[in-house]
C-alpha cells in the first residue's frame, strides 16, 4: 500500500506540471461547455444546450484522461527508460498499474467535480436517479481507454503515441457523439462510430443525465467489449523497453 | 560470493553479445568490468539486473537467480542505469522521495541528498541539473533501499573532476560497509584508482581478470623502460648497457633485458654522464594502460581512454 501510495503521488505531481495535459483534461472540455453553451452554434437536438453539453463534456473528460493523458504520459515514460527503471525496483508491474489507475481515477474525479459545477452554474439540472449509470459507464469507459492508451504506449515510440492519442482524441471527440450528436452524423459514420468506444460512452452518460432519457442497450454492449478487448490487447502487446 | 558468473553467454538474434563470460565479485570489494565501448559490459550487467536472460551458461546474484527471482532481488540491488531512467519534470528530493517509498526499510533522502552533494539542487527539475548532478542523483537513487549488491554502469560518465571525487568516496565508503559495488567503465585512471578487482572484457570475451596489482604484473617483465630527451644515441646506449636500446616512439625508450639492478644502475649513470634528464622509469610493473592496450590491441580493437 505504501508504494502504490508513493508512485501515484509521484504520478499526480508530475501530470499537475504538465501544461498540455492540463489543457486536454480540463481546459478544452470547459471551453467546449462555455462557449457552446452560451452560443447555440452546435445541432444539440435538446432545447437547453447545456442539457445536451454537460454529460458530454463529462464522457470528453473521460476520454482525454484514460486515453491522452495516460498515453502520451506512459509513452515518453517509456522512451526515456522510466518504465525500465522502475521495473528494477520493488514496486512491481501489479502495484505499478494500480497507480496509474489511481491517478487517472484521482484526476476523473477533479475533472467532474470542476465540470458538474461549471454546468450547474450554467443552469444544468441532471436527474439525480441518473448517477449511478453515468459512473457505471465512465468506469468501463475509463478501463476502454485506458487499454487504448496504454496499448499506443505500449507498442509506438513516445512521439508516435503523441501523435497517435492526439489524432485519434479529435477524431473521437467529433464522431462520439460527445458534442454533436450521433442522429447529426451520416447513417454509415454514425453506425461505425456505434462500434468505437467513444460513441457508446456519450450514450450512457447522456441517457443518464437527461430529463426523461434512457440508454441504448447497444452502447452497454459495445463498451462492454472496449472495456475487456482493449485493456487485454494492451496487457498482451506492451513491451517495457 | 555475492555474484557469480559461470559461463555466461548472452545473444540478440545472431550477434553474440557475451561470449561464455566467467568472474565472480564478492562482498566488501569494489569489482570493476573495463572494456572498450561495445565490449559486452552492458549486456553483462543488465543480466545479472534482471533484463536480459542469458543464452546459456548460468549466473547468480545473492544466490539467487537474477531472472527467475527478479522481485526477490528488488529489495536487494541498487542499480544505475547507463542512461535514463528518471522523468525529465521530476525533482530529487521528490525521486528519492518516491523511490524511499517502494522500500520497507531506506535511507533518509535528505540524508542521501546531503552525501551526493545536491541538497541545493534539491528542487530543480531533472532536465535541468547538469550532467554530473543527473549522474549523482541517479546513484543516490541506486542507494536508496539500502542495497547489499548495486550495480552501476559507467557511473562517472560525464562527471566533472569534482563530481568523480565524491562519486569515488561514495563507493569507498560502500566497499567499507560490505556492500558488494560491480562497476562497468572504459576509464582505466578510475579503474586503477578504485578496483579491487578487474574483469577486462573485449569483443564479449574476458580476456584478463585480477586485482589491478596481479594483472600490471602478470607478464614477468623482460625489458626496461624509461622516458628521456628525445633523440638520444641507441647505438651508444646499447653499448655501454650491454644491451639492446630502441626508442619506441618520441622520447620513450626501451631496453631488451630483464630490469635488475646493475641494468637500471647502467642505464642512469650513462645518462647522468651526459647530463641527460630522465623523465620515467618503468620496471617490472606494467600501467593499467599498458595492459589493457597491450590485450585489447591484440584482438583488434580501440579501447578508448579518456581520463
Amino acid at each position: 500500500m505504501k508504494a502504490i501510495r508513493s508512485q501515484t503521488r509521484t504520478e499526480l505531481a508530475l501530470s499537475s506540471r504538465q501544461g498540455e495535459q492540463l489543457l486536454v483534461s480540463l481546459g478544452i472540455p470547459l471551453l467546449i461547455l462555455v462557449f457552446f453553451s452560451s452560443i447555440d452554434l452546435l445541432p444539440t437536438g435538446t432545447e437547453e444546450p447545456i442539457d445536451f453539453l454537460a454529460p458530454g463534456v463529462l464522457a470528453l473528460a473521460v476520454m482525454s484522461t484514460a486515453m491522452v493523458s495516460l498515453g502520451i504520459g506512459t509513452g515518453f515514460e517509456r522512451t526515456y527508460g522510466v518504465l525500465k527503471r522502475l521495473g528494477a525496483s520493488p514496486l512491481g508491474r501489479g502495484r505499478w498499474v494500480m497507480s496509474k489507475i489511481a491517478t487517472v481515477l484521482v484526476i476523473e474525479v477533479i475533472q467532474w467535480v470542476v465540470l458538474i459545477s461549471a454546468s450547474m452554474l450554467l443552469g444544468w439540472s441532471p436527474p439525480l436517479s441518473g448517477w449511478v449509470c453515468a459512473i457505471a459507464g465512465a468506469l468501463l469507459g475509463t478501463a476502454a481507454f485506458s487499454g487504448l492508451g496504454l496499448l499506443m504506449a505500449g507498442t509506438l515510440p513516445g512521439l508516435a503515441t503523441l501523435a497517435a492519442a492526439n489524432g485519434l482524441y479529435l477524431i473521437l471527440l467529433l464522431t462520439g457523439g460527445m458534442i454533436i450528436p450521433l442522429s447529426e452524423l451520416p447513417a454509415p459514420l454514425a453506425a461505425v462510430a456505434k462500434l468505437l468506444p467513444a460513441a457508446p460512452l456519450a450514450e450512457i452518460i447522456i441517457g443518464s443525465l437527461t430529463v426523461g432519457g434512457s440508454v441504448a442497450s447497444w452502447a452497454w454492449v459495445s463498451l462492454t467489449c472496449w472495456a475487456v478487448i482493449a485493456p487485454l490487447a494492451a496487457a498482451l502487446l506492451f513491451r517495457w523497453e | 560470493m555475492s555474484v557469480i558468473a559461470e559461463q555466461l553467454s548472452i545473444q540478440y538474434g545472431q550477434t553474440v553479445a557475451v561470449d561464455q563470460v566467467s568472474f565472480e565479485a564478492q562482498a566488501g570489494q569494489i569489482t570493476v568490468l573495463l572494456g572498450p565501448n561495445g565490449a559486452g559490459k552492458t549486456s553483462t550487467i543488465e543480466h545479472l539486473e534482471g533484463y536480459r536472460a542469458a543464452s546459456s551458461g548460468s549466473s547468480s546474484v545473492l544466490g539467487l537467480d537474477p531472472i527467475t527471482d527478479h522481485r526477490k532481488l528488488t529489495k536487494q540491488v541498487g542499480i544505475m542505469l547507463q542512461q535514463g531512467g528518471i522523468p525529465t519534470a521530476i525533482r530529487p528530493r521528490e525521486l528519492l522521495q518516491q523511490y524511499a517509498g517502494f522500500f520497507p526499510d531506506s535511507l533518509d533522502p535528505e540524508d542521501l541528498l546531503a552525501r551526493v552533494g545536491l541538497t541545493d539542487r534539491s528542487k530543480t527539475p531533472y532536465r535541468r541539473l547538469s550532467g554530473g548532478e543527473q549522474q549523482r542523483l541517479s546513484l543516490a537513487l541506486a542507494l536508496i533501499g539500502k542495497p547489499k549488491v548495486v550495480f552501476l554502469d559507467e557511473p562517472t560518465a560525464g562527471v566533472d573532476l569534482e563530481g568523480r571525487d565524491l562519486i569515488r568516496s561514495l563507493l569507498l565508503a560502500l566497499r567499507q560497509e560490505g556492500v558488494c559495488v560491480l562497476i562497468t567503465t572504459h576509464d582505466l585512471a578510475e579503474t586503477e584508482r578504485l578496483a579491487d578487482k578487474v574483469i577486462i572484457i573485449d569483443h564479449g570475451k574476458v580476456i584478463a581478470q585480477g586485482s589491478p596489482s596481479e594483472l600490471m604484473s602478470a607478464t614477468s617483465s623482460d625489458h626496461l623502460l624509461f622516458g628521456a630527451t628525445p633523440n638520444l644515441d641507441c647505438a651508444a646506449l646499447s653499448a655501454a648497457v650491454g644491451s639492446q636500446a630502441s626508442e619506441t616512439s618520441h622520447g620513450e625508450y626501451r631496453v631488451e633485458a630483464p630490469p635488475s639492478p646493475a641494468l637500471v644502475a647502467a642505464v642512469t649513470s650513462w645518462l647522468a654522464a651526459q647530463n641527460i634528464q630522465l623523465t620515467d622509469l618503468r620496471a617490472e610493473r606494467q600501467r593499467l594502460d599498458d595492459v589493457f592496450r597491450r590485450l585489447t590491441d591484440s584482438s583488434d580493437s580501440t579501447g578508448s581512454t579518456d581520463a
